[in-house]
C-alpha cells in the first residue's frame, strides 16, 4: 500500500472503497475545481452515507417505473442474440449488415478480476497481435467487464453495454430508454449518455493498449440506441464523443495527481461516515469545496456544501457572481454597493459598478 | 444577467425575501386563464399520468391514467383533456373586431379575446409540446382510430407550445418564468425552476424567511414536485403498488383501486394547483405595462389565424419546418425578442436601469431648451429644437447617435454634444426632430421643458419591417433546394 492509499483509507474509514461506475466517473467531470469532491471520490468515500450523517441527505432517487422501462427496452433490443441490434448498428455505420455475428455474454461469474481477464481475452482474441490485420468477422460482446485507473486505483466498470466489432473496429453501443423525438433527445440526458460512453471508450482503449493493440481500434463514434418518437422501436444514432474523451481523460489525470491535492489536506481529515456528525462537519469544512448550483444534480454532498456556502454569491450561479464583479461574499457586495470604499484596489472597478447599479436601482424603484 | 438584477438577488439573500426586478407586469393575464398542472410517468416518452386543470381555483378537474403504459388509456386521457381544453378555446371565438389593413384598403378580423394556458414550469411547456406532437398526427380512421377531438387537441397544444417560444407572448405561460421575470430570489436559476421554492422566496408563509420556506419546499414529502416529473419516492412507495393493485383488480375491486390512484395523484397535484393560483394572484397585483396590451394583440392575431387555419381543414403543423419556413420563423422570433426587450425597458424604469448602467440609456434633467430653433442650412428650413440635459448616469452614447425617449416615442433625438461636468455628471445636448406637428413652430408640449426629467436611450421602439423570404418552391440550393413533393406524409407508424 502506498502512502497515498494509506491516507485515502484513513479518510474513508473502515469501509471498503465505494465502487465507481461509469456514472460516478462521468459525474467527476463536472466541477473539476472542487478539491473536496476530488478527495472524497478519490478515497471512495460513501458519499450518500456521509451526506446523511452530516444532516444533508442527497435526493437521488430513481423511480421504479423508469428502471423497469429501461430494462424492458434493453431486453427488447438485445433479443434474438442481438440480431436486431446488429442490423441497427451496421446500417447506422453504413457497412453491409453481416449475415451473422457472434454474441458473447461476458456477464457471468462473480469475481471482478477474473471477469475482467476473461473479457479482455475474449475481446482481443480475434485481433492479430499487431492489430494490423483487423478481424473481419462481426462480433457483439454484452456486459464486458472493463477496468480503468481512477486516482491510482483499479476500478472495475460493469457497463450495461455492448461492444460491437464491425469492419475491424470496436464501437461502444449504449442502450438508453429515453426517446428521440423527431431526431431530438432531452439535451441533459444526451449529454450524460455521451460522457458515460466516453468513459467506456477510454476503458476499452486501455484494455487494447494493455494487450498490445492499437487503441484507435476503438472508435470515438459511439452508437446510442434509443426508442424512436413515442414508440418502442429502437433507432441508432451516432455520437461523436471526442470532446467528452478529452474532458474525462483530463479529470482522471488530475485525480492521478491526488497526492498533490492531499498535501494541502489536514493530516487528521476524516470523512468516515461512522464518525461523530459534528466532528465530520468540522472536518469537511477544512477541505475547500467549490459549490455551484450544478452540483445539486450530480454530487451527493451538494446540499451540505450549499448550506456551507450560504451568503456567497456563487450559490446564486456563476452568471450572477460575474455580474457582481466576481465578488464572493454577499455582505461585501452590499457594502460596496452601499458606498463603502473598496479596500482592495483591484476591486475599485467592481465597487464603482455596484455603487452605480445600486443608485440606479434605488432611483428606478423610487420613481415607479 | 445584468448587474442591476444580480444586485437584487444579493439583496434577496441579505433580506431573506425576494426583491422586485420589475415595477410593472410584463405579461398579459387573462381574466379566465386555464391552469393546467400535468404529471408524466417516469421513464416513458411523455406518457401522461395525471393532470389537474380548470379555469377557477375552486373548479379543479382531475384527470388520471390508471395504466400510463396502456396506449388506449393515453388517448382516452387526451380525449378527456380535449373535452376541457377545446370548449375553453372555442369560448374565445364569440366576438371579433375589424382591423384595417393595407392602409385601409382591406379589413381583417381578429377575436376580441384569446385563450391563455398556465403551467407550473418550462418542463410543463415541454410536456404540452410533446403531448401535442404525439396527438396531432393521429388518424380518426384506419387501423388505430382515435376520437376526432384528439388530433384537434394536438394541433391546439402545438399552437400553444409554438407561441410559448415567441418572446413576449402570453398564450402559454410557465409560472416560474412569469414570476422570475418580476422577482429575484436569493437562490440560483436552477432552484428557481421549483415552483414551491420560488414562491417560498416571494411570499414566505408566516414566520418563515424566504430561505427557510424554500428549504422546506425542497422536501418532496412536504411539498410534492410541481411536475411533470413525479417524486421517485412517491412512485416507488405509493404509486407503483396502487397501479399494480389496479392492474390485478377484478370487477368488484376495480372502482376502489381506481379511487386509490385518484386519491394519491390528487394529493400530489393539489399543492401545486394552489400555488399556481397564488402565483397568479401575485402577478395580478402588479399593474400591467403600457405595451403589454399591444403584445397580447399579437397573441390574438395568432389565435385568430390558427383558428381560421383549422376551420379551413388546414394540415397539422409539420414535424420539422422546411428551410424557408424555418428561416422565416427564426427571423420572426429574433424580431420579437428584440422588440420585447425594448418594450420592457420602455414600460419599466427598473428594466431601463439595466440599460442606464451599460450606457445605453440615460436619465437627466432638462437644463436648457430652445424650442424655436430652426435649422436653415439645408434647402428648406426645418424645426430642430435643442435641449440640454444634465445626467449622473455613465454616458457612453457617441456624438451623432440617434436616441429616443419612452415618454416621447415618436420623436428622435440626435446627440450633438457630450460634455463631462463637475461631480461625475455629464451634459448632453440633443437635437430633436419629429413629433412636433407641421410647420416651423412646435406644437405645445411637444418639446421638453426646463426642469423635466427625461430618459433617452439608443433602444428604438420603431417598427422594423420584416425581411422578405422566397416561397418554398424557390428554396435556394444552398438550403437544399425546393422540397420534393409528396414526401411529407403526416402519417406515423403505430408501434
Amino acid at each position: 500500500m502506498t502512502d497515498t492509499e494509506q491516507r485515502l483509507a484513513a479518510i474513508r474509514g473502515d469501509a471498503p472503497p465505494k465502487r465507481h461506475n461509469a456514472r460516478t466517473i462521468a459525474a467527476l467531470t463536472g466541477n473539476p475545481g472542487c478539491t473536496r469532491r476530488a478527495v472524497l471520490d478519490g478515497a471512495g468515500v460513501d458519499k450518500p452515507a456521509l451526506a446523511e450523517r452530516v444532516g444533508f441527505p442527497a435526493r437521488f432517487g430513481q423511480s421504479r417505473f423508469a428502471i423497469t422501462r429501461g430494462n424492458v427496452f434493453e431486453a427488447q433490443v438485445k433479443a434474438d442474440g442481438g440480431a436486431e441490434l446488429l442490423r441497427l448498428v451496421a446500417e447506422r455505420l453504413g457497412v453491409p449488415v453481416p449475415a451473422a455475428a457472434s454474441w458473447t455474454d461476458l456477464g457471468d461469474g462473480d469475481d471482478p478480476a477474473t471477469r475482467a481477464r476473461r473479457s479482455a481475452t475474449l475481446l482481443t482474441e480475434a485481433l492479430s497481435p499487431t492489430g494490423s490485420h483487423p478481424a473481419e468477422s462481426a462480433a457483439l460482446f454484452d456486459h464486458p467487464m472493463l477496468g480503468l485507473s481512477v486516482a491510482g486505483q483499479r476500478v472495475h466498470l460493469e457497463p450495461d453495454l455492448v461492444a460491437a466489432r464491425l469492419g475491424g473496429r470496436f464501437h461502444v453501443v449504449e442502450i438508453k430508454s429515453f426517446p428521440v423525438i423527431d431526431g431530438q433527445a432531452d439535451p441533459a440526458k444526451l449529454a450524460a449518455a455521451a460522457v458515460q460512453s466516453a468513459v467506456y471508450v477510454l476503458a476499452l482503449r486501455e484494455l487494447l493498449t494493455a494487450r498490445g493493440h492499437d487503441p484507435q481500434l476503438v472508435s470515438h463514434e459511439v452508437l446510442l440506441v434509443c426508442p424512436r418518437d413515442f414508440s418502442n422501436e429502437p433507432v441508432a444514432h451516432l455520437l461523436d464523443v471526442r470532446r467528452q474523451l478529452l474532458v474525462v481523460r483530463r479529470q482522471l489525470d488530475r485525480m492521478d495527481r491526488l497526492d498533490t491535492l492531499l498535501a494541502d489536506v489536514p493530516a487528521d481529515f476524516t470523512a468516515d461516515p461512522a464518525a461523530d456528525p459534528a466532528a465530520l462537519a468540522d472536518s469537511l469544512a477544512r477541505v475547500p469545496a467549490r459549490y455551484a448550483p450544478d452540483c445539486l444534480a450530480s454530487c451527493e454532498l451538494a446540499y451540505f456544501c450549499r448550506h456551507e456556502a450560504r451568503g456567497q454569491t456563487g450559490t446564486l450561479g456563476r452568471p450572477v457572481r460575474e455580474a457582481l464583479g466576481g465578488i464572493a461574499d454577499v455582505g461585501e457586495v452590499l457594502a460596496l454597493a452601499g458606498g463603502e470604499p473598496a479596500t482592495d484596489p483591484e476591486r475599485a472597478e467592481a465597487a464603482a459598478l455596484l455603487r452605480t447599479a445600486a443608485r440606479l436601482r434605488a432611483d428606478a424603484l423610487a420613481t415607479a | 444577467m445584468s448587474t442591476v438584477r444580480a444586485l437584487a438577488a444579493a439583496q434577496a439573500v441579505a433580506s431573506g425575501v425576494a426583491q422586485p426586478v420589475a415595477t410593472v407586469r410584463h405579461l398579459h393575464l387573462s381574466r379566465r386563464p386555464l391552469v393546467l398542472v400535468p404529471l408524466a410517468m417516469a421513464g416513458e416518452a411523455n406518457a401522461p399520468l395525471a393532470a389537474m386543470v380548470g379555469s377557477a381555483p375552486g373548479d379543479a378537474r382531475l384527470l388520471i391514467v390508471p395504466q400510463p403504459r396502456n396506449r388506449d388509456q393515453r388517448f382516452a386521457f387526451a380525449a378527456e383533456l380535449a373535452a376541457i381544453v377545446l370548449p375553453y378555446v372555442d369560448g374565445h371565438r364569440t366576438a371579433n373586431e375589424a382591423i384595417a389593413v393595407d392602409r385601409g384598403r382591406d379589413v381583417r378580423y381578429r377575436y376580441l379575446d384569446a385563450p391563455q394556458l398556465l403551467v407550473p414550469n418550462p418542463a410543463g411547456v415541454t410536456f404540452l409540446r410533446l403531448l401535442g406532437r404525439s396527438t396531432r398526427f393521429r388518424r380518426v380512421d384506419g387501423e388505430y382510430p382515435v376520437p376526432p377531438q384528439v388530433p384537434l387537441l394536438g394541433r391546439w397544444l402545438t399552437y400553444f407550445a409554438e407561441r410559448a417560444e415567441h418572446p413576449g407572448s402570453s398564450a402559454l405561460v410557465a409560472m416560474t418564468q412569469a414570476l422570475t421575470l418580476h422577482w429575484a430570489t436569493g437562490q440560483s436559476a436552477v432552484e428557481d425552476l421549483h415552483l414551491p421554492a420560488l414562491l417560498g422566496w416571494i411570499a414566505p408563509p408566516g414566520g418563515l424567511s424566504g430561505a427557510e420556506a424554500a428549504a422546506r419546499a425542497e422536501d418532496p414529502s412536504i411539498c410534492p414536485p410541481a411536475g411533470p416529473a413525479t417524486d421517485p419516492e412517491f412512485d416507488n412507495r405509493l404509486l407503483a403498488p396502487a397501479i399494480e393493485a389496479y392492474a390485478d383488480a377484478d370487477e368488484a375491486t376495480r372502482v376502489e383501486a381506481y379511487a386509490e390512484i385518484e386519491r394519491l395523484l390528487r394529493d400530489q397535484l393539489t399543492p401545486t394547483w394552489e400555488l399556481m393560483w397564488r402565483g397568479l394572484g401575485l402577478l395580478r397585483a402588479l399593474p400591467p405595462g403600457a405595451r403589454v396590451a399591444a403584445r397580447w394583440d399579437g397573441d390574438r392575431d395568432a389565435f385568430t389565424a390558427h383558428a381560421d387555419h383549422l376551420d379551413a381543414d388546414g394540415a397539422p403543423q409539420p414535424r420539422r419546418d422546411g428551410a424557408v419556413t424555418a428561416a422565416a420563423r427564426l427571423h420572426r422570433l429574433e424580431r420579437a425578442a428584440a422588440t420585447y426587450a425594448v418594450q420592457r425597458a420602455y414600460d419599466d424604469p427598473l428594466v431601463m436601469a439595466e440599460y442606464r448602467l451599460t450606457g445605453e440609456a440615460l436619465v437627466g434633467e432638462v437644463l436648457l431648451a430652445d424650442p424655436t430653433r430652426v435649422d436653415d442650412s439645408g434647402r428648406r428650413p426645418v424645426l430642430r429644437p435643442r435641449i440640454q440635459l444634465m445626467t449622473t448616469d455613465p454616458v457612453l452614447v457617441p456624438v451623432g447617435a440617434t436616441l429616443s425617449s419612452p415618454s416621447r416615442p415618436g420623436q428622435k433625438a440626435r446627440t450633438v454634444f457630450v460634455t463631462p461636468a463637475a461631480d461625475g455628471k455629464t451634459e448632453v445636448v440633443l437635437e430633436l426632430s419629429g413629433g412636433m406637428g407641421r410647420g416651423l413652430t412646435a406644437s405645445p408640449g411637444s418639446v421638453p421643458e426646463v426642469g423635466e426629467r427625461l430618459c433617452y436611450t439608443t433602444l428604438s421602439d420603431a417598427y422594423v419591417p420584416g425581411a422578405a423570404f422566397p416561397t418554398a418552391d424557390e428554396t435556394p440550393w444552398t438550403h437544399g433546394g425546393p422540397p420534393a413533393t409528396g414526401a411529407a406524409a403526416p402519417d406515423e407508424q403505430w408501434a
